[in-house]
């Protein structure tokens, strides 16, 4: 069985929300909305506003995204 | 690019004989399928089947209740690219016809697919067929111990996109092993450099979905059928492939 592929593009941290959920930017403007994902929050990585993120997008949503890394 | 969260996953030399077994049982059942596919057989009593012999093999089909799946497998007729849900749909002569079956055996997934043929089909359709065949050779070609991942899905691109067919880039295949999907995805398109290197121990599913038309799909309202935008037919082979220190081993065979 295939797997829909994920979009994976890179952003900016702009705001930290409730409930660890962010709004990023991504390097093309557009603003989504963002959760961790559960390995990142597993070994307690923190993000803050101005973090350069890379996050995984869904074809058929492209207003969320989960954060996948963070970059140092 | 580097991620934290990109975990490939490497079996064992005895993992890989358990998911041989896995593949195998995905083998036989599409063998049987051809022997059971005939103009007037509906998908569901096909599906049925599949759902049968995969069980009476002590193995269980996998793609059933997947996400939701409500089958144990994938039929997807002409237009039809992959996911279709198998029911009333009646099998007519000059259809290509995809099966997708997975099982899982001692915890372990196998996941294979073909496109039948039934009874005599139009030169155009056996010719994409036969092209879909020789993208996933020459794919599985590839994966070799040392190589970039992107090889393989380079040379599966080159060889459709050569004879004028449109590679589906919404889909791809993926790792397998404990789960259907693992890390990492495999795409049927892309540069030669891109994606991790191949190591001895990983074991991905090779499938390509290959267009007659154009490479653009959309999902049916059903929310699991993807069709080609343009109408025109759609084949797709995949096998469960081993990278070996010996080469590509294909698990999901007799």
């Amino acid at each position: 069985m295939a797997k829909e592929e994920t979009i994976q593009v890179e952003g900016k941290v702009v705001e930290t929300l409730p409930n660890a959920m962010f709004r990023v930017e991504l390097d093309n403007g557009h603003i989504v909305l963002a959760h961790i994902s559960g390995k990142m929050r597993m070994h307690f990585i923190k993000i803050l506003p101005g973090d350069k993120v890379t996050l995984e997008l869904s074809p058929y949503d492209l207003t969320r995204g989960r954060i996948t890394y963070r970059y140092k | 690019m580097s991620k934290l969260t990109e975990v490939i996953t490497y079996k064992t030399k005895e993992e890989i004989e358990v998911m041989r077994s896995a593949g195998r049982i995905v083998a036989e059942t599409l063998d049987m399928v051809s022997k059971a596919l005939r103009p007037g057989i509906t998908t569901g009593e096909l599906d049925e089947l599949v759902e049968d012999f995969i069980r009476s093999h002590d193995a269980e089909p996998a793609f059933k209740n997947y996400h939701g799946y409500p089958a144990s497998a994938c039929i997807s007729i002409n237009e039809e690219v992959v996911h279709g849900i198998p029911g009333k749909r009646v099998v007519q002569e000059g259809d290509i016809v995809s099966v997708d079956v997975g099982s899982i055996y001692e915890g372990y997934y196998g996941d294979g697919a073909r496109t039948f043929g039934i009874g005599e089909i139009s030169e155009e359709k056996a010719r994409l067929m036969e092209y879909t065949e020789k993208c996933l050779a020459a794919g599985i070609d590839m994966a070799r111990n040392g190589n970039k991942l992107g090889q393989i899905s380079a040379a599966v691109q080159q060889m459709a996109e050569s004879h004028g067919y449109g590679v589906v880039r919404q889909l791809v295949g993926h790792g397998i092993g404990r789960k259907m999907h693992e890390e990492p995805q495999v795409p049927n398109f892309g540069s030669e450099q891109d994606g991790p290197m191949l190591r001895s121990g990983m074991v991905i599913a090779i499938e390509p979905m290959i267009n007659m038309g154009t490479y653009d799909v959309k999902t049916m309202p059903d929310g699991w059928t993807f069709v080609t935008t343009d109408g025109l037919p759609s084949a797709h082979f995949e096998h469960t492939v081993a990278i070996t220190d010996n080469g590509p081993d294909i698990l999901t065979t007799l």
